[in-house]
């Protein structure tokens, strides 16, 4: 019988070496998560996945998709507690960028919205930044919306370790400055070797690398967030 | 030039009487009216006041966006803004013929639309008006007075555009703010079961908006000469029509006349509607005012809507609603067909076609098929017109080749009729408000006119009548002699 940790409670089991997360996807038990996706190895820049490891002193927090599961770990995850952080957590990620849910093509599969549907986020509560930041047209299969960029950079590691062509870059400092460069000598799309069918070019959690012309082809109903929350869909493959 | 009205030559010295906001008219709507010491008009000005800036915003944003994106100008006819803009980019995608299955779906969405707008813009907005009279009780005079003393109306109202709504529902995604119409064709077709869920209602619907073109009849043939008068004047029009002449709200040639009703252009293409109209400006208003260019800025305003729709077509495609129209056409020597308040009748007679309509498409087996797209050759602008409940709607795009707008112009219904609302609402002025005390009652008779126009200027919200009025009239030297305002509660208090 292998090893297990509890989840909120629940008996996890998991293999030596693996995360928190990974054992939780396993198990289909949900943990929030943003940036982290089960084809790369952890990020833990998000800290949405942030999990609390009860012990003698009460207990602390941690990011369970970098957090290696241990025999006998007691895990708080889907507490009053820790959704309200998340949700705060959430609330500054819709006013860093420009997310217009309204208009987006992303809408119904886009992991951000459901995320904030699945922690009931009602208002973004802080102040809107509405950064400046550019749309990249020039490839003509491929667009890069960066107002709805939150800096998970699942697009430069697939780029970098998957399509090995490195189009992408994480730069610059700071809220407002820190953003995905594009690897080629003009900054543009379209000056660099990338193709739609790249692994990159299919991973963006929101919508940033949209492919060109397929905006809203799929109706209200049938969009992979409308048929259940996301937290029901743990087991199902992620993009 | 200025219209009679349009400007006092001493302003300085009138009092100033502002209707703002106007209410059960959506939006930010402002009437100033300039009075004198004998309480006689000297300028009236309707004035819309609020600026939306979507031409300027969706430059940058790829052109599939723009449908979903524009719609949310409106939420009582936005799918006459998702169709035309998708119109539009159609012709981007150099698409000329849609399937026949996303025509036809298209159509459906648009007779939904139809429907629940005209039934919501007929019974909840203006209705509390023609039933109880203009001047009658403001607490009672709203929808829930109209559900109190005429629930059997009030209620077919209300199942009406609930039934129009699920149109859209089925057809666009969702009731408001849908997404089911996209460059080149439609997301969806009906699948058998909501097929056979619209039908179960369909001819119900038929039946009830015949009742409401009855119930308008009947209210015109008990006031005749008040419905007749009531903010009258001659006016040129415009509407689309299909190849044949017979009313499209879908697609077809620009067809105008001239105030005596001499044809100006007909069966004209869209595509270069600034070859025959141009929009103009006037100081006093952010909302522009759109003219023939046959005519020019003085002579060339025109009006839209279901009036000129009635009018000027040389049929209806459906028996019902055109047998509607002849009577309509007939009556009392055509007296109702040139009245403000003629709009509501053509209104209904509207509702009718559309209802009539959405049984036949529900009869057609396109409506289930699958060939939802179709391609052409890309092109650098687009133009779509479209006929949305309160008349003419153009959407104008040019996209450059990395698919971004970079262009964008729309001449929406509201204001095509600019010159003809402030029209109305002048000669509403001159009939009832000169040399009489300014009570909420005859100001509401200016709100009667915009309405018969076009409640959209609003959200749904306004319905019930808690959209707050202020009134204010002001001295000659700018001091407030009184104030008065409609609270929430429908109720108007004098402010201390």
């Amino acid at each position: 019988m292998s090893a297990t940790f509890q989840l909120d409670g629940e008996d996890i089991p998991f293999t030596p070496g693996q995360t928190i997360m990974q054992a939780a996807k396993a198990a289909g038990v949900y943990i929030p998560h943003l940036c982290w996706h089960p084809d790369f190895p952890a990020h833990g820049s998000c800290k949405l996945c942030t999990v609390k490891l009860i012990d003698a002193h009460g207990g602390r927090f941690g990011s369970s998709c970098t957090m290696e599961a241990q025999a006998g770990m007691s895990i708080e995850n889907r507490t009053a507690e820790l959704d309200d952080k998340r949700r705060t957590l959430l609330q500054m990620f819709f006013v860093e960028g420009n997310h217009f849910c309204p208009s987006c093509e992303k809408s119904g599969n886009c992991v951000l919205q459901a995320t904030a549907y699945e922690l009931k986020m009602m208002s973004p509560h802080f102040d809107m930044f509405y950064p400046d930041r550019p749309v990249d047209a020039s490839h003509p299969d491929v667009l890069l919306d960066f107002n709805r960029c939150i800096m998970c950079s699942l697009c430069v590691t697939a780029s970098r370790d998957v399509d090995r062509k490195n189009v992408f870059a994480m730069g610059g400092r700071g809220i407002l400055g820190r953003k995905i460069h594009i690897n080629s000598e003009s900054g543009r799309l379209a000056d660099t070797d990338f193709a739609v069918t790249d692994r990159a070019a299919n991973i963006c959690p929101v919508g940033v690398i949209l492919t060109k012309r397929k905006g809203f082809a799929v109706p209200i109903g049938e969009r992979r967030y409308d048929k259940a929350p996301i937290s029901e869909q743990v087991k199902e493959p992620t993009a | 030039m200025s219209f009679e009205l349009e400007t006092a030559s001493h302003p300085e010295t009138l009092r100033r009487v502002a209707i703002e906001p106007v209410s059960r008219v959506e939006g930010h709507g402002k009437v100033t009216i300039l009075l004198d010491d004998d309480n006689k008009v000297h300028q009236v000005r309707l004035h819309i006041v609020e600026f939306r800036g979507f031409e300027k915003f969706i430059q940058g944003r790829p052109y599939w966006e723009v449908p979903v994106m524009v719609q949310r100008l409106c939420g009582i006819c936005p799918v006459s803004h998702h169709l035309a803009a998708s119109k539009a980019l159609d012709m981007v995608m150099g698409v000329k013929q849609l399937t026949p299955t996303a025509e036809k779906m298209r159509r459906l969405m648009h007779y939904g639309q139809m429907l629940q707008s005209h039934a919501l813009h007929f019974f909840h907005l203006s209705s509390p008006d023609l039933l109880f009279g203009f001047g009658s009780d403001v607490a009672a005079r709203n929808i829930v007075g109209v559900v109190a003393a005429h629930p059997e109306v009030a209620k077919k109202g209300v199942l009406l555009r609930k039934y129009g709504q699920e149109v859209i529902r089925m057809t666009a995604g969702k009731r408001v703010h849908g997404t089911g119409s996209i460059p080149g064709g439609v997301n969806k077709s009906l699948s058998a079961e909501e097929r056979a869920l619209l039908l179960k209602d369909a001819y119900q619907m038929v039946a009830w908006s015949r009742e409401a073109v009855g119930i308008i009849r009947g209210l015109f043939e008990q006031n005749l000469a008040q419905y007749n008068a009531f903010g009258r004047f001659r006016s040129a029009g415009m509407c689309l029509v299909r190849a044949d002449g017979a009313m499209d709200l879908y697609h077809g040639g620009l067809r105008a006349r001239d105030i005596d009703g001499k044809t100006l252009f007909d069966h004209f293409d869209y595509s270069r509607y600034w070859d025959v109209i141009s929009e103009g400006v006037k100081p006093w208003s952010y909302m522009k005012f759109p003219f023939f260019n046959s005519l020019g800025p003085d002579e060339g305003s025109y009006r839209v809507g279901p009036l000129s729709r009635v009018t000027m077509c040389d049929s209806i495609p459906t028996p019902l609603a055109d047998k509607e129209r002849e009577d309509f056409l007939a009556y009392e020597g055509g007296s109702a067909a040139g009245a403000t308040l003629g709009y509501h009748w053509a209104r209904m007679i509207e509702m009718l076609h559309a209802a009539e309509s959405i049984k036949d498409l529900l009869h057609d087996d396109d409506i289930v098929g699958s060939e939802l797209m179709a391609t052409g050759e890309r092109q650098e602008r687009g133009v779509g017109v479209i006929e949305a409940p309160r008349g003419t709607l153009i959407h104008h795009y040019r996209v450059d080749e990395n698919d971004q707008v970079i262009r964008a112009n729309l001449i929406v219904s509201t204001t095509h009729n600019n010159q003809a609302m402030n029209t109305a609402v002048r000669e509403v002025a001159k009939q009832y408000l000169d040399g009489r005390e300014i009570t909420e009652g005859l100001l509401n008779h200016i709100e009667v006119a915009i309405r018969a126009f076009d409640p959209c200027l609003s959200c749904a919200t306004h319905a019930l009548g808690q959209m707050p009025l202020e009134v204010a009239i002001v001295g000659a030297d700018g001091t407030v002699i009184d104030e008065v305002t409609r609270g929430s509660d429908g109720l108007t208090r004098h402010l201390p």
